[in-house]
């Protein structure tokens, strides 16, 4: 393997976690894991200037480039937010600095497997990647080690792994059917060798694989009915977990799926995926939408909102055709950055007030303006109130497929109304209600949540033209 | 590939899934634990014979990683957890025996039924093991959906596992990558097994030393 940006943005989280397990305190460490992301998205920015080329093992194309400096980003962004909340997390005796350095080696390790399965050319590479990072956030979600952190990290376990499991077995069928074709061998595992010969492969064997691939990814997705870990796992993790979890985590499962969905698409015989895709997110975005209502834990609303929102990106994806796939890029752009915004914000919240629960936390722009109103302008941002690009992203998903099925996407825009609704009742309390709990000053780092936002906020005011014809070209390709 | 060689690969597929519906009524942990040593004894001859009759040797390997690791040392390692945690008694079955029974011979039928029409062009040796295969994956779902306890929930995901070993070394020439990847991944998944039941004794110890102190304060 040559060493260039694509084998880059995997060798160095890679050292950077042994370099991390290795160090002891947490001062330094917590600086080295913000430089150890930089580099990997320096590293990744630089696969658009020189474009690598892709080898039997890893592989380059639009698509994964935009899901890969996405990633990095937050992953850098997140890495910054990871080092003031530890801090807290220390001074309070909540996390023990062994546990820290843990924490960070498995940071890295996690950002090493979400970058293998992004850039792997090889089903079954990408397979064992997304296992991976399964297992290490399984870690991660339950390093707080009370009771409630073991229940959801055993929860999170146990369903991850039958996800997983069900995707092996859609990529075995994979295998099988391209096995005639190609022949017998790792060549027929090779996403570049699988797309050219698509149109060979037997079609009801690649229909049983994809659904088998789409229930096991769309578990890691997060798609109801398969949703039930993700809640659990980002309330009782760290918050800079649960920022990576829904920010980046479910889009990498979702990557694997759009992936599938490019194969069957090749094969004209196979049945069309998008129908599947379409009933799933339309489910999971209703189904979020109205439990809303009853969550009691700021972390646990935003997890349902973060299911709402990838069923209607998978919405989007499974309608299909170059608008609508631009329009679910968009919008999986924006809520990533949204999304882990919102949770930096919470992280803090949850810090300065010692608790999650939000009938606790009640008046934040009277005690603490700064955290309170980077909640609220997080909030109107996910709940897709304009000018922010949530807006502008819900706004396209909504009208380039109206003409298509009238029915299916007023349901849509029932159930991003109602999470509006939803939404909007939980931060009125929150942000405006009688202002309760502990007024100490808050030792947060703004920058990256406020980055965030800045970003959503100019996506939803103007696009650059560069970035426009990139989001085109990834639509077109998906086909 | 007919006649005897394809007999023995069949009958040994088709003995996994009994082995699983075995599983499925034993209602003591270590009977349980005895039964998914057998299982994974079966899929350890039923890899081995699929590596000799598709004269594929690295697959020998998987069979001697299920043999040493998964029919000795993890039903070992799980029975001394076991025996520590004093849970070796009865395990509560969510439904009752007869229905889980009912439910595993439907699944069994479905995935015959999705399997052998949709392989109807493949080799008559995969499609028959694929359809073995994904019943003792369905039936390793069934018994984690039906038990409560979390080692029977581990012993129920790893039988599921076999299953997707068994529909590994069926699909013919499948890349050594991945066979490597699959025991590397249950090492990996009992690693963390190992952790976590190590913390829920831990945080079992722990509410036993409260619930000790609280019973004391009420005493004094």
């Amino acid at each position: 393997m040559t060493i260039d940006a694509l084998s880059g943005v995997l060798l160095i989280p890679a050292l950077s976690a042994g370099l991390l397990a290795a160090l002891p305190g947490y001062r330094l460490t917590s600086r080295l894991n913000v430089l150890a992301a930089f580099l990997t998205f320096a590293t990744a920015v630089s696969l658009f200037i020189v474009e690598p080329t892709s080898g039997r093992y890893l592989l380059v194309d639009d698509l994964n480039k935009v899901f890969i400096v996405l990633t990095t980003f937050v992953a850098f962004t997140t890495s910054a937010f990871s080092a003031s909340y530890i801090g807290h997390e220390i001074e309070i005796g909540r996390l023990k600095l062994g546990h820290v350095r843990f924490y960070h080696a498995m940071y890295q390790v996690l950002m090493f497997a979400m970058n293998l399965a992004l850039v792997a050319n090889n089903i079954g590479l990408m397979w064992v990647a997304i296992e991976l990072a399964t297992l290490t956030t399984v870690l991660m979600v339950g390093i707080y080690r009370t009771h409630e952190a073991l229940e959801a990290a055993w929860k999170y376990f146990i369903l991850g792994s039958i996800g997983i499991a069900l995707a092996l077995f859609g990529t075995i069928l994979v295998y099988m059917a391209a096995q005639p074709v190609i022949g017998e061998g790792p060549d027929a595992m090779v996403w570049t060798i699988l797309m050219t010969r698509a149109a060979q492969f037997d079609p009801d064997l690649l229909n049983v694989a994809f659904v088998f691939l789409l229930l096991g990814y769309g578990t890691k997705v997060g798609l109801a009915p398969l949703h039930a870990w993700l809640p659990d796992a980002h309330a009782e993790g760290p918050t800079p977990i649960s920022a990576v979890l829904s920010g980046l985590l479910l889009n990498v499962a979702l990557y694997a799926l759009l992936r599938f969905k490019m194969l069957l698409a090749l094969n004209p015989a196979s049945i069309a995926p998008g129908p599947l895709m379409v009933t799933m997110g339309l489910i999971s975005a209703v189904f979020a939408a109205f439990m809303l209502y009853r969550r009691r834990d700021i972390k646990r609303m935003f997890a349902y909102s973060s299911i709402e929102h990838m069923g209607i990106i998978v919405f989007a994806f499974g309608m299909g055709g170059p608008l609508a796939n631009f329009a679910g890029l968009l919008h999986m752009t924006m809520h990533s950055l949204t999304k882990s915004a919102i949770f930096f914000a919470v992280g803090h919240i949850a810090q300065v007030k010692g608790t999650q629960k939000i009938a606790d936390i009640s008046g934040l722009t009277v005690t603490h303006p700064v955290l309170g109103w980077g909640l609220v302008l997080g909030v109107v941002a996910i709940a897709g109130l304009p000018p922010m690009g949530i807006f502008m992203s819900e706004f396209l998903v909504v009208s380039s497929t109206f003409a298509r099925a009238p029915f299916l996407v007023v349901i849509l825009v029932i159930a991003i109304l109602v999470a509006l609704g939803g939404l909007f009742i939980k931060l009125n309390t929150i942000a405006f209600g009688e202002p309760r709990g502990s007024t100490a000053p808050v030792e947060a780092s703004y920058v990256p949540m406020f980055a965030h936002l800045a970003i959503v906020f100019a996506a939803g005011i103007y696009m650059p033209p560069a970035l426009v014809t990139g989001f085109q070209n990834v639509a077109r390709l998906l086909g | 590939m007919q006649g005897l060689t394809f007999d023995i690969a069949h009958m040994l597929a088709g003995s996994l899934v009994l082995v699983s519906f075995m599983q499925l009524y034993q209602d003591r942990l270590s009977a349980l634990l005895n039964m998914f040593a057998l299982h994974a004894f079966v899929l350890a001859a039923s890899v081995a014979w699929q590596a000799y009759a598709q004269d594929a040797p690295h697959l020998y390997i998987t069979a001697l990683i299920a043999l040493v690791f998964k029919a000795i040392i993890i039903p070992l390692a799980l029975r001394r957890i076991v025996i520590r945690l004093g849970i070796h008694r009865e395990i509560e079955n969510v439904f009752g025996v007869g229905l889980a029974m009912l439910l595993g011979i439907g699944l069994v039928a479905l995935s015959m039924v999705v399997m052998l029409r949709v392989t109807s062009g493949a080799d008559p040796l995969a499609r028959e093991d694929l359809a073995f295969a994904l019943s003792v994956v369905l039936l390793g779902l069934l018994m984690m959906v039906t038990r409560r306890n979390a080692v029977s929930q581990v012993v129920g995901f790893m039988s599921l596992e076999n299953g997707l070993v068994l529909a590994a070394t069926g699909a013919k020439g499948m890349p050594l990558v991945v066979e490597i990847s699959i025991a590397f991944s249950v090492l990996i998944a009992f690693i963390v097994i190992g952790i976590f039941l190590f913390r829920i004794r831990e945080r079992f110890d722990t509410v036993d030393v409260q619930a000790m102190d609280r019973f004391r304060g009420e005493k004094r």
